[in-house]
């Protein structure tokens, strides 16, 4: 019995940052699966929610989780409004230009950050957060915890948009035949710009739950994106489910390869988990073999 | 027959310039659908049949003339403002959404204001004309064969409770035996009161299910009539029927 606690350990630590990716990979995916765009500026986006979360503590004393109320509006205003302003225009034009664009746009965040802020990495110190709580013979770290209730809430929040309202059917059926989806007097690109706002608020809030957990660097958002990158993928690209799979299997096989092999190569376990699984089934892995009507 | 221009006209082109860039396709095309009836547009490929149903669907603006539903200019309108107005579609390779159910494929035929308040009252109507879909309302839409996802396609279209029914060519891809089932469905559909314009490649067809039907080649009106009179045309059983 001696192995199972620090095994039960390594897999609810390795849940909970899991389910920080997936927040951060499902705004991703459901962007992809509805506008075809991969947003190489998603991680600047979770970067911008950290930086806007230390902001709001330093100068005002908020407590992060509070900074939530604003972080995750304030995304989805500015997603809307990149998305309306810079994206619409590029969708019907053939070609890559989404990719150069939203890449070039994630360096202008990273560098706006990096201006204003300086390279020094910042934090915010919540006494509280520190703290554990031991539940079932596991320590729990508070702030992870928080984390993912969070995610939990935001998560089932947005699957419940999706299957439960009339706009979430509208944004189903967008995905599944933009054409389709006109035709029926669905106003396309309105849902494009919700999507991409809903993307955006999910990514800073994954950033503001981020903040009391780890240092904020402005050129962090990289590693983010390719996170986002890899959940989507495991998953299988497009899926809101398979983007939770995909999130919460990336942060086990981190978590486990950093307990029980060596700490140095913890990015790396979780892309040779994405090698296998693009070698083994390259749909993702709840992703599915055959489609298209 | 005597009318009053406009009184009981549907949907109506006038005189209609159509093209893209510096290409024009279509020259002059005027049509009209009454209340309750079925037009087929046939021509064969090329001939800009599809044209001139982009334009009145909104997805090309046209260059010259007008487009009026029930009397009103329409053209140039994006195609959800056209679909408010009235103007439902059954699109050329039926455009289903594959991974939801017949009958939320149905349900987002509804899907605007004014139809959703009638959505009970819809899927009564669309199951009644189409009983095998209310057996099959849990299925996926993309697990259903050709002929039962063209009904989904028309039962969608239906849901809007529309002024006007376009269909685009709803015979290509299947089967001769589906063509005829698909086509006696339309038939059916038309009997209802719903007035239909019939975009077909399949002349043989729609000259047995329209009432009436316009003839285009390359890009222009060439024979328009009721199909009793256009089946005994030398020119259409020369060029279309092979006859």
């Amino acid at each position: 019995m001696e192995g199972l606690a620090p095994f039960l350990q390594n897999l609810s630590g390795g849940l909970l940052i899991g389910g920080i990716y997936a927040l951060i990979g499902v705004g991703l995916s459901l962007i992809f699966g509805v506008m075809r765009v991969i947003n190489f500026a998603h991680g600047e986006f979770v970067m911008l929610g950290m930086y806007l979360a230390i902001v709001l503590f330093v100068q005002l004393g908020l407590d992060p989780y509070v900074s939530l109320l604003i972080a995750a509006p304030a995304g989805f205003l500015v997603g809307m409004v990149v998305q309306r302003l810079v994206i619409a225009r590029l969708v019907d034009i053939p070609g890559d230009s989404t990719l150069l664009v939203t890449l070039g746009l994630g360096l202008v965040i990273s560098n706006v950050l990096f201006l204003v802020f300086g390279a020094e990495p910042k934090s915010i110190y919540l006494p509280y957060a520190t703290r554990t709580v031991m539940l079932a013979g596991i320590r729990l770290p508070v702030a992870q915890l928080i984390a993912g209730g969070v995610t939990l809430v935001l998560i089932t929040g947005l699957w419940l948009l999706l299957t439960r309202t009339e706009l979430g059917r509208a944004v189903r059926a967008t995905a599944q035949n933009r054409l389709g989806a006109e035709l029926v007097g669905i106003d396309t690109p309105r849902i494009h710009a919700l999507v991409f706002g809903v993307g955006m608020a999910l990514a800073m809030a994954a950033g503001v739950i981020l903040a009391p957990l780890l240092f904020a660097i402005p050129t962090a958002g990289a590693s983010y994106t390719l996170k986002a990158f890899v959940v989507t993928v495991l998953g299988g690209l497009g899926s809101v489910p398979g983007a939770i799979g995909g999130g919460l299997l990336l942060g086990v096989v981190e978590f486990m390869g950093a307990s029980y092999l060596s700490s140095g190569y913890r990015d790396a376990y979780g892309l040779f988990a994405f090698l296998l699984v693009l070698l083994l089934r390259p749909e993702g892995l709840f992703g599915r073999t055959v489609k298209r009507v | 027959m005597s009318e009053a221009p406009g009184a009981q006209r549907v949907l109506e082109v006038i005189d209609a310039d159509l093209g893209y860039g510096d290409l024009q396709v279509v020259f002059g095309v005027s049509l009209h659908v009454h209340r309750g009836e079925l037009v087929g547009l046939v021509g064969g490929n090329g001939s800009g049949k599809s044209t001139i149903l982009r334009a009145i669907s909104g997805m090309i603006r046209p260059r010259g003339g007008s487009i009026l539903l029930e009397g009103e200019e329409v053209g140039g309108l994006e195609p959800h403002a056209l679909a408010l107005r009235g103007l439902a579609h059954v699109p050329m390779g039926r455009q289903l959404f594959p991974d939801m159910t017949v009958e939320e494929n149905l349900s987002l035929g509804a899907y605007l204001p004014p139809a959703r308040e009638r959505r009970a009252e819809g899927f009564a109507r669309v199951y009644e004309l189409f009983p095998d879909l209310h057996t099959k309302r849990r299925e996926a839409a993309g697990a259903l064969s050709g002929g039962q996802q063209q009904m989904v396609a028309i039962g969608r279209a239906l849901m809007l409770h529309p002024k006007v029914l376009i269909m685009d060519e709803p015979s290509l891809g299947l089967a001769p035996l589906l063509v005829r089932e698909v086509m006696q469905v339309i038939r059916r559909v038309a009997d209802t009161g719903m007035p239909i314009l019939l975009v077909e490649q399949n002349v043989t067809q729609v000259l047995k299910i329209a009432d009436r039907a316009y003839v285009l080649e390359n890009g222009r009106l060439v024979l328009d009539g009721p199909t009793e009179q256009l089946r005994g045309d030398p020119m259409i059983r020369r060029a279309y029927l092979g006859l």
